[in-house]
């Protein structure tokens, strides 16, 4: 098979050759210009560059039909990539079999074998590669995931969570380089799902693999990825830790996807060295350069709610710089921690605001006028180009 | 009233299965009679006769065995092509497969006699007019189990999750060893199931066999043609131990899923 990875670069000439010269040195995991298509002409993935540092915890995030499931079988090996390059430590694997990668998967359905008893489904991998003391690393993974006791049971008469247990414990005892998780939470109910988030995070910080953890569930990705990748429609729209995607996002997908945030069109006005300044419906408003995601005239100033403030029209707010009178509450939603305003601003737009329940300032009501007003560096400006209600979340979630 | 409608259904369960398994116990019951005068369907006195020696009615032991020789032989062959083809119809797309779905039906749903007697046709169409006999029932009655073969161990992949094989790939499986270790335990049952009915559909299979049989009789063709001067008691001797073995067969593999439930 090692053949086919040889010859696939000289038969496909379109390949770029300073691509396909991978840096042998780089120790983690590495895609390039990898490409999924189906026999229908629907492109999965679509020409995708990825690096995962060693000993990372990666997450895919995006919604279904991203391609973010494609792009982990094709690093199992599960699906083979109709062009581009899988890297791994420095070595070619793209056409390597799956039974020939250093990459074991925690799969959806968990696949366990049905007819063999827990011990053995975890014993699986070792026995194949004809491993040494079976037994003493078997025992301990099973004391890892604390299911000793369950050991000779047959996986139908274990709870999902005991299930989704085994099936990390039977892919971490081969010690693969890469370890791919491919929803492994999904099937799990919201309590049994936080617990096993934080049990998945505190084995990746014991046992130090590169884990690739693929989710359309935002809050799972951040709270246990060290970097997430946000991937929509066969490519990846941003990377980089959970905080920094959140905090700047670089397209409306993601500004949306990840969280809610109110998207205002405006005009750039005038751009210095460490501000760009945008006209919006009047008022200027200014967007640190670091944030500013456009190149054009046009372009949406952005604003996470719970980064607006709310108060009275004059009233004095603790955030110097961007101002917007003329705003009219026109609904009120008590959430207990927070409440949840919607505010139709003079030019028709209606803006979310998340204001802490602090008991510093008092609850507005349906009806009041109210002026907005946030603090600079927390804007974000994206390309007007782009859909501003993209990766936007169903309502109630 | 109200008692009976409460176990109407237990009632007529209890009916059906008594209507059911009635035939068999005449058949144990038989097995002890000794007939006596020259009626044999009746009940003379009870004899241990029949048991203490089955094989005293000449030719009933040498066509029992030609009998068995050509259900296992039919059975094994089946079994391995019917199995075969199933893997190939659930795990391979090819040009033909719907068309193949389709036709392995065809022998399970024409008429014996019409089966038996094209096949008669071609047999001595193509010459093997002479050799009718063992190899030519074997012929035939791999052909009808085939499709019983292929439609039991079908419907047992088709039902198996394709992640299984996935995963055991994934963990390190070469094909041959996904296979040994995963794919074929978990449809053996299937192809145990398929295995057994292949056996009793050949074992008991007249029409088609009494069509291209030539100068070889079977089991049910010796019991048929005694039917006319009357069948000779250790018939139902035969016929009770058939009946014990297939119970046990089936009660053991039944215990065997319950233990492996249960463990």
């Amino acid at each position: 098979m090692s053949q086919l990875a040889e010859d696939a670069p000289s038969s496909e000439p379109a390949e770029a050759p300073t691509a396909a010269a991978s840096d042998p040195s780089y120790d983690g995991l590495r895609l390039q210009r990898l490409t999924k298509s189906f026999g229908s002409g629907f492109t999965a993935v679509d020409a995708l560059d990825l690096d995962v540092p060693r000993g990372s915890f990666f997450a895919l995030l995006g919604p279904s039909g991203c391609g973010k499931t494609t792009t982990l079988r094709m690093v199992a090996g599960l699906e083979t990539p109709t062009s581009g390059s899988i890297t791994l430590s420095g070595q070619d694997i793209t056409f390597a079999k799956p039974y020939r990668r250093p990459v074991n998967t925690v799969f959806q359905s968990y696949a366990l074998f049905p007819h063999l008893d827990i011990y053995e489904n975890v014993a699986f991998g070792l026995r194949r590669r004809r491993a040494k003391e079976v037994k003493a690393k078997v025992e301990a993974m099973l004391d890892l995931v604390e299911l000793t006791s369950q050991a000779r049971k047959k996986p139908a008469q274990l709870s999902g969570g005991q299930q989704q247990r085994v099936a990390l414990a039977r892919a971490l005892i081969n010690e693969p380089e890469v370890l791919l998780l491919d929803e492994p939470l999904g099937a799990l109910d919201l309590k049994l799902r936080r617990a096993m988030q934080i049990e998945i995070k505190r084995i990746q910080t014991e046992v130090r693999q590169t884990f690739i953890h693929v989710t359309h569930d935002q809050e799972e990705a951040m709270t246990m990825a060290d970097t997430v990748a946000v991937m929509n429609a066969g490519v990846i729209e941003q990377m980089g830790a959970p905080a920094e995607l959140y905090e700047n996002p670089r397209s409306t997908f993601v500004a949306n996807f990840l969280g809610q945030s109110n998207l205002i069109s405006g005009t750039v006005v005038s751009r210095s060295s460490d501000v760009t300044t945008v006209d919006m419906h009047g008022i200027q408003v200014s967007v640190p350069s670091g944030r500013t995601h456009v190149d054009g005239d046009r372009g949406w100033v952005g604003i996470r709610p719970e980064k607006v403030l709310i108060g009275e029209e004059g009233a004095e707010l603790d955030a110097p710089g961007n101002t917007i009178p003329g705003g009219v509450i026109s609904d009120v939603s008590f959430v207990g921690v927070s409440t949840q305003y919607l505010v139709r601003m003079p030019w028709g737009q209606e803006l979310q605001v998340f204001s802490q329940n602090t008991g510093r300032t008092r609850m507005f009501r349906t009806g009041e006028r109210v002026e907005l007003s946030w603090r600079p560096e927390y804007a974000f400006l994206l390309d007007q180009a782009q859909d501003a209600s993209a990766g936007a979340q169903r309502d109630g979630q | 009233m109200r008692w009976l409608r409460e176990r109407l259904v237990l009632i007529l369960g209890l009916l059906v299965l008594v209507y059911t398994f009635v035939p068999i116990f005449v058949v144990v019951g038989m097995s002890f009679n000794n007939p006596g005068g020259r009626n044999v369907y009746q009940f003379g006195s009870f004899t241990l006769d029949n048991w203490k020696d089955p094989c005293g009615p000449d030719d009933l032991c040498s066509t029992l065995l030609t009998s068995i020789q050509i259900s296992l032989l039919a059975t094994l062959v089946a079994t391995v092509l019917g199995t075969l083809a199933a893997f190939a119809l659930v795990r391979h797309d090819f040009a033909g497969r719907s068309a193949s779905n389709l036709l392995i039906f065809l022998p399970m749903a024409a008429p014996e006699i019409v089966l038996g007697s094209s096949l008669l046709a071609l047999f001595v169409a193509s010459g093997f007019a002479g050799q009718l006999g063992f190899w030519t029932i074997l012929i035939a009655h791999v052909m009808f189990c085939l499709s019983f073969v292929v439609v039991t161990v079908r419907a047992r992949l088709a039902g198996m999750d394709d992640d299984l094989e996935q995963a055991a790939m994934d963990l390190y499986a070469t094909p041959v060893q996904t296979f040994r270790r995963v794919t074929f335990p978990l449809v053996l049952p299937g192809i145990l199931g398929a295995a057994l009915l292949s056996f009793s559909l050949s074992f008991d299979d007249f029409i088609v066999t009494n069509l291209n049989s030539g100068n070889t009789t079977t089991f049910p063709m010796y019991v048929y043609g005694q039917e006319r001067v009357g069948v000779p008691m250790q018939v139902n001797v035969v016929g009770t131990l058939m009946f014990v073995v297939s119970i046990a067969i089936v009660l053991g593999m039944e215990l065997r899923n319950r233990r492996r439930v249960a463990a």
